[in-house]
């Protein structure tokens, strides 16, 4: 299948491969995680049985969501071995530490926890059980955290020396590798991006229900608490990508000039391409067509600022410039989209209508999917943006593979891609029907109850079961609104 | 004392960490078939359902220190042995996926039983022929493998990987032993027991294969003064050989357990002097493939600070979780 392929292109499609899918689960999961805490702190706080059913209805989903993460990591961490043993042996003493930081306080956290927020909430007090929750939520953020920092070194590597045999050695600051240059700017964008994702599956999953039910509580619940978000969240994503932007173009700017599409510079004023098709053998932009001065505004601030192009950077420099410039205008789009949604959502809860307005609804509904495209867009500008380094300036991608040969490589590549689409599908196929569920008074909560044995023996919870329930169920029908 | 080797002990500790820990989860995977559909399997995956996450990250930690702590020995081992580590990481997808959706999807959970089994028992193989390969030694050029990609497939190897699957089988029924009570606590028992007598014949072919497989570890194990530390770990195995046996016959509740890890941990012990102070034998010693001192400062650091809380917040969510398992399920 892969005839022709040397190992080192199959080497980087492996990991394009397995790193994509893997960061869907975060993307999902860094949200979901913050929102059951928030469902449950609600839920304590208030008393109102809605938010624990919601709780229990997304926690499903959530621990599906969660096993599917932690499978697609613990590949992720042994390919820097298996796949890219140059780097690791040259790299690992500045970022190693760091994965072992992710390790240690991230990964731990929520894996102690999980558990007990699963399965626990007969077993442990409500507080406790709520304080799981907040572990896990934290452990989540917390690993991005981590890895954030190491994905950000690469791409702004500072507070290194170069040892003798090659190797890179940390100087005297942990503080400035760890906070390095693009740090700040990718973890906020980053992780409002997993907000967003999760937002807007939470969204759709209650327009669904909308649609078929406008009277279920549950689902206006979660479909404002949802529109709440993209409302409040959506524009400070886009004022982040564009900080995060223009601090890219400080640090490493062939990659905005290949956002941009800028082959030429532009001494007096650069456009903004809307469409193009980048051509790196000619180094020019097909069939261009460009706002003027656009460009020199948004990343100048001034109508006539002169912008650098490729043709300042050497050939064997550049990055390819076709999946940086498409992939950078769809998650551009796609963020300008939710921002719609976001103020529509506003305007229709202003007039009243935001259970009523089916249109509402069914965009909702197509944007459901939208965030994992969007990050997934975010990464390949981000990834190969900064070809041909895998640390930016200092190591090359060609230079960090290990020595494998291709048809080992390719006969990995060929598992990963046969073992994860069937895998992760069916899972998202399992995930699909829950969501397509409707939520109701009573949620039956994380799992064992659903299928496990007990249930065929009674289609009640017991209360020795569901103490959680078996307490809040007469108030909830009071409570339907 | 040399940072050096405190890390290496570290490294060691996390690595045992997650032979015995996600080793009952495998060993339970492995055994799974014993067990009927239905009843005796929800009961045997609920045994294990909120701790498996929190024993898989010890691998994490394991291969992650290892990175930061050896770079240079995990940039040289993951590729030496890089089919059995693809092979081990996909079995554990499918392994982990299982106790999910066996739930989700009671019409195929035949299916994904066996994905459970399959999974672990390839993650185990895979695990133990890793081990094999590195003692058998892993041929190095300048800071890089240099063997061919066949290497880690040899009658050794397959042995090591054997007595890997029967000792994560051993914890895995011996942890059901505690768990479990009436008729499955008593399958769980005949399990143990034979898990027992295959796991000691696979250690002790192994350690014979050692002796033979270069003269240095003959060396170590055979010849003064050597031997006079060495001695003890055979010695003590032995004891608790025995002791196990007799335990799994009639205990009830932790004690064959407790005692199927302490010869682990003898295990673990004859493996520490073999390659001492190799990490890769049998051209790279622990402080070549060291990392710089102020990454085992820092590092040294987190791990204090950390590992504490970590050890007792595991063990609190084992403790929630205590008890022999009903039939309920935890909800
Ligand atoms: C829901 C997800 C999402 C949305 C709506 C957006 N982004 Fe984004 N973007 C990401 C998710 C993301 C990401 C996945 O989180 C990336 C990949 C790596 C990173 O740092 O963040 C990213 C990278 C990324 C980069 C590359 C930075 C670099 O690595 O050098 C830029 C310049 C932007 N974004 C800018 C924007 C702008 C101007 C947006 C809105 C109009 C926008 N993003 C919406
Ligand atoms: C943190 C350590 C990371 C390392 C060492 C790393 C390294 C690499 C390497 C070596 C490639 C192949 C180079 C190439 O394609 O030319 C690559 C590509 C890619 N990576 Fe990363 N990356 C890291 C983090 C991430 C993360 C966290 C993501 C997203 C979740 C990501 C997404 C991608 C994508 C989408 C590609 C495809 C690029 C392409 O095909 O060229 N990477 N990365
Ligand atoms: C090359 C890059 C990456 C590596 C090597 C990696 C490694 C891992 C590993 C080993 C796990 C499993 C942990 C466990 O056992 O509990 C994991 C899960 C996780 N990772 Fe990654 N990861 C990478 C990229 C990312 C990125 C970019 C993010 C977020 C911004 C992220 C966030 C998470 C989170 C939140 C989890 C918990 C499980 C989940 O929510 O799905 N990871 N990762």
């Amino acid at each position: 299948m892969f005839d022709g392929l040397d190992a080192l292109l199959l080497a980087r499609i492996q990991f394009a491969f397995t790193v994509s899918f893997h960061f869907f689960f975060p993307a999902f999961s860094i949200g979901l995680a913050s929102y059951l805490a928030v469902l449950e702190g609600l839920w304590l706080k208030t008393g109102k049985s809605v938010y624990l059913d919601l709780f229990k209805y997304w926690v499903k989903i959530f621990a599906i969501v969660f096993a599917m993460g932690v499978v697609s990591g613990i590949v992720m961490s042994y390919q820097f071995g298996t796949n890219w043993s140059v780097f690791s042996d040259l790299a690992g003493p500045v970022i190693g530490p760091l994965m072992a930081y992710e390790v240690l306080t991230a990964f731990f956290l929520e894996a102690g926890f999980l558990g007990v927020m699963l399965f626990g909430m007969n077993k442990v007090g409500r507080k406790l059980h709520f304080f799981a929750t907040l572990m896990v939520a934290a452990g989540t953020f917390v690993s991005a955290f981590w890895i954030l920092s190491v994905n950000s070194w690469m791409q702004t590597p500072v507070g290194y020396e170069m040892a003798a045999n090659g190797q890179f050695l940390p100087g005297d600051s942990w503080i400035a590798i760890i906070f390095n240059p693009s740090f700040p700017y990718r973890l906020v964008h980053t992780v409002l991006a997993a907000y967003l994702t999760t937002a807007f599956v939470v969204g759709g999953v209650g327009a669904r229900h909308l649609l078929k039910d406008r009277a279920n509580s549950h689902a206006r619940k979660m479909f404002s608490m949802a529109m709440w978000m993209a409302t409040l969240v959506a524009p400070i994503q886009i004022m982040a990508g564009d900080m995060h932007g223009l601090n890219t173009m400080e640090h490493q700017p062939a990659k905005v000039m290949a956002m941009e599409g800028h082959y030429e510079s532009h001494p007096d004023g650069a456009p903004f391409y809307v469409f193009g098709i980048p051509n790196d053998e000619e180094q020019r932009l097909d069939y261009a067509v460009g706002i003027p001065h656009l460009s020199s505004l948004i990343l100048k601030h001034e109508w006539d600022a002169p912008l650098a192009g490729l043709d300042t950077i050497p050939d064997d420099e550049q990055p390819p410039v076709f999946m940086v410039f498409w992939a950078f205008r769809i998650m551009v789009a796609i963020g300008v989209a939710m921002l719609g949604i976001g103020l529509w959502s506003l305007f229709a809860r202003w007039r009243g209508r935001l259970y009523e307005w089916n249109l509402l609804h069914r965009a909702a509904l197509v944007m459901a999917p939208s965030g994992f495209l969007a990050v997934l867009c975010g990464w390949i500008t981000t990834e190969v943006g900064r070809q041909p380094y895998v640390i930016y300036g200092l190591l090359r991608t060609a230079d960090a593979a290990s020595p494998l040969d291709a048809p080992a490589v390719g006969a990995s590549l060929l598992a990963f891609i046969v073992v994860y689409f069937t895998v992760f599908s069916v899972g998202i196929w399992y995930i699909m029907r829950l969501m397509s569920a409707a939520p109701k008074v009573g949620e039956m909560g994380a799992k064992r109850g659903d299928t496990g044995p007990i249930r065929t023996a009674g289609i009640t919870p017991g209360p020795t079961q569901n103490p959680g329930d078996a307490d809040v169920l007469p108030a909830a029908k009071e409570e339907a609104e | 004392m040399d940072l050096t080797v405190i890390w290496a002990f570290i490294i060691a500790f996390a690595v045992f960490a997650y032979v015995v820990m996600d080793g009952f989860d495998l060993g339970i995977g492995i055994l799974f078939p014993a067990f009927q559909p239905g009843q005796g399997r929800n009961r045997a995956m609920n045994s294990i359902a909120p701790v498996w996450d929190g024993n898989e990250t010890w691998l994490v930690l394991g291969g992650g220190g290892l990175f930061a702590a050896f770079p240079l020995a995990y940039a040289i081992i993951l590729p030496a042995t890089y089919p059995l580590i693809i092979a081990m990481l996909l079995g554990l997808v499918f392994r982990g996926v299982a106790f999910e959706y066996r739930w989700r999807d009671p019409g195929h959970a035949k299916f994904w039983d066996a994905a459970f089994t399959g999974g672990s028992l390839v993650a185990a193989l895979s695990q133990g022929m890793v081990l094999g390969a590195l003692l058998q030694g892993i041929e190095v050029e300048g800071r890089a493998y240099a063997g061919s990609w066949w290497d880690w497939l040899t009658p050794y190897t397959l042995l090591t990987g054997v007595g890997t699957v029967a000792g994560y089988a051993l914890l895995g029924a011996t942890w059901l032993v505690w768990k479990l009570d009436g008729e499955a606590q008593a399958k769980a028992r005949k399990l143990a027991f034979r898990a027992a007598l295959a796991t000691m014949a696979l250690m002790g072919a192994v350690s014979l294969y050692n002796l033979g497989l270069n003269d240095d570890y003959a060396a170590k194990w055979l010849t003064a003064p050597e031997i006079y530390y060495a001695a003890p770990v055979p010695v003590l195995t032995g004891v608790v050989a025995l002791w196990l046996l007799r335990a799994i016959g009639k205990e009830n509740h932790s004690k064959p357990f407790w005692l199927a890890l302490a010869l682990f941990g003898m295990g673990m012990a004859g493996l520490g002097v073999t390659i001492w102070p190799n990490v890769v034998p049998h051209d790279v010693t622990i402080w070549d493939a060291a990392a710089p001192h102020r990454s085992q400062v820092f590092m040294l650091v987190g791990v204090a600070l950390t590992m504490p809380l970590i050890i007792g917040y595991t063990a609190w969510a084992y403790w929630v979780f205590r008890g022999k398992v009903g039939d309920e399920g935890y909800h």
